[in-house]
């Protein structure tokens, strides 16, 4: 037979599903915005391996030449991404749910084990609550990101009114040079994040939607 | 969420399924119906009236919770002046002659000009020096020496009263470039008149013999070449801004 196994509370779901378009736009806009500036690529001294971004990337997306209606994007949809980040995150400690979520001291080796797993070796998984060690320290950087891109918006945002921050954030362009990689740590949590929810299967990606799944468990009594 | 116990688990499950996936469809379709109405009725080149809304509101917080006279942008030493680059020449007409030049003065409440000034009278007022990082709102930014005078003694000098107006508007001389400033950001102590950059005298591609610099805003307020300067409580018309950028632009 089968029970009801609950998984993931209504709360965190809607500040999940709610997350995923304002991040959507925050990096849309954000896009718009970098265009007009874009200094940023990886490589060695004098050698460029990849420039943030190429021509090709923007003939493709057709992100040039909209600044003015980037920003205006960005410093509205900056309200919602703070808002419901902010509530999240007072939930997150409020409820103590945080403690499902923040990494222990034994998560670091774990998530090693965890990964080696994942990517097809014979490592057995060690026990784990609601989120396993990787997890527990991927969604918790994750939070961590979502206040730094925050802090970081705002030194660019106000470097003159919020000079403090801007001097916190090392200055006016290392707070543009953050606010862009973390960014860049998005993009590349949601390939993995994408990754992994299409690896673990349906069952569990319902469960994000609907709040619970099916578990089969022995009959008691013949019932 | 309460389990029913008149269902079975696979009902249940089933029933939980429908309605997550009905509310987050529910939500989807709220989310694009938000977008849709969120950019509406856009005028050519300008952004759409909700969103010029959002940056209203946003310029009402700034203004109210953040924006005072005692918070000076950061001021650098001489060794770390870069070298700016020349971003922009609208209202730069290379035949005008600067010889020529004046600057008319309409204060508050005045329908005409009051005073044409030369270049040597703005610079009988005191001179004051500042190294600040000039930044542009495409992102980039250049640490700039300015002197010249702070546009609040001009204001006191040259058109005492007006600094009961809520906004000064300025043109270059050919009208092509102008810009709308609101009165606190105007009378900032940091906000210049400047007719030297770098420790040379201002050239014309950064806008000889007069320009305005305003670090509390985006370089796109720091009209180059003043030719009119008017003080009015109705926000005078911004070139920028008539292209979808914030009239505030505050930083």
């Amino acid at each position: 037979m089968h029970v009801i196994e609950e998984k993931h509370k209504l709360a965190t779901r809607w500040f999940h599903w709610v997350n995923f378009p304002i991040l959507s736009l925050m990096i849309f806009s954000g896009m718009l915005i970098y265009w007009s500036f874009d200094p940023y690529t990886i490589g060695l001294p004098g050698i460029t391996l990849f420039h943030f971004f190429p021509d090709w990337f923007y003939n493709a997306t057709h992100i040039d030449h909209k600044l003015a209606y980037g920003m205006a994007i960005h410093f509205f949809a900056g309200w919602l991404f703070a808002i419901n980040g902010i509530a999240y995150f007072i939930y997150t400690v409020v409820s103590g749910e945080w403690r499902e979520l923040a990494p222990e001291a034994k998560s670091f080796g774990e998530a090693v084990q965890v990964m080696k797993h994942d990517m097809g070796f014979k490592t057995p998984l060690p026990p784990q609550g609601r989120y396993n060690a990787a997890q527990r320290i991927s969604y918790s950087a994750i939070v961590v990101m979502g206040g730094l891109s925050l802090l970081s918006g705002l030194a660019i945002f106000k470097p003159a009114q919020l000079h403090w921050l801007t001097v916190l954030m090392g200055g006016y362009e290392w707070a543009r040079w953050e606010h862009f990689w973390l960014t860049m740590g998005y993009v590349g949590f949601f390939a993995v994040h994408i990754a992994q929810v299409v690896r673990t299967g349906w069952a569990n990606f319902r469960s994000m939607i609907s709040g619970c799944d099916l578990e089969e468990v022995e009959a008691a009594n013949g019932d | 969420m309460a389990t029913d116990s008149r269902l079975t688990p696979k009902q249940e499950m089933a029933r939980r399924t429908r309605r997550g996936f009905m509310v987050l469809g529910g939500g989807a379709v709220a989310a694009v119906a938000g977008w849709i109405a969120l950019n509406r009725g856009a005028a050519d080149g300008d952004i759409p009236p909700a969103l010029r809304g959002i940056l209203g509101f946003n310029e009402g917080v700034a203004r109210s919770t953040l924006f005072a006279d005692s918070h000076l942008v950061k001021t650098y030493p001489p060794s770390e002046v870069g070298n700016i680059k020349v971003n922009a020449d609208i209202g730069l007409d290379p035949d005008e002659n600067l010889d020529d030049w004046r600057l008319e003065v309409t204060p508050f409440g005045a329908k005409e000009p009051a005073s044409k000034l030369t270049i040597a009278e703005v610079r009988t007022l005191p001179r004051r020096e500042e190294i600040i990082d000039f930044k542009c709102v495409e992102g980039w930014s250049t640490v700039t020496q300015f002197a010249g005078a702070r546009l609040s003694d001009f204001t006191a000098k040259y058109a005492p009263g007006s600094e009961r107006a809520q906004c000064v508007g300025m043109k270059t001389p050919d009208e092509e470039y102008y810009v709308g400033l609101d009165m606190p950001s105007a009378q900032h102590p940091q906000t210049l008149i400047a007719w030297e950059m770098n420790g040379q005298p201002i050239n014309s591609d950064h806008g000889a013999p007069l320009r305005l610099v305003i670090p509390v805003k985006y370089g796109i307020k720091n009209i180059k070449r003043i030719g009119k300067i008017e003080y009015t409580d109705t926000r005078p018309n911004d070139y920028w801004a008539e292209r979808g950028y914030d009239w505030y632009a505050g930083l």
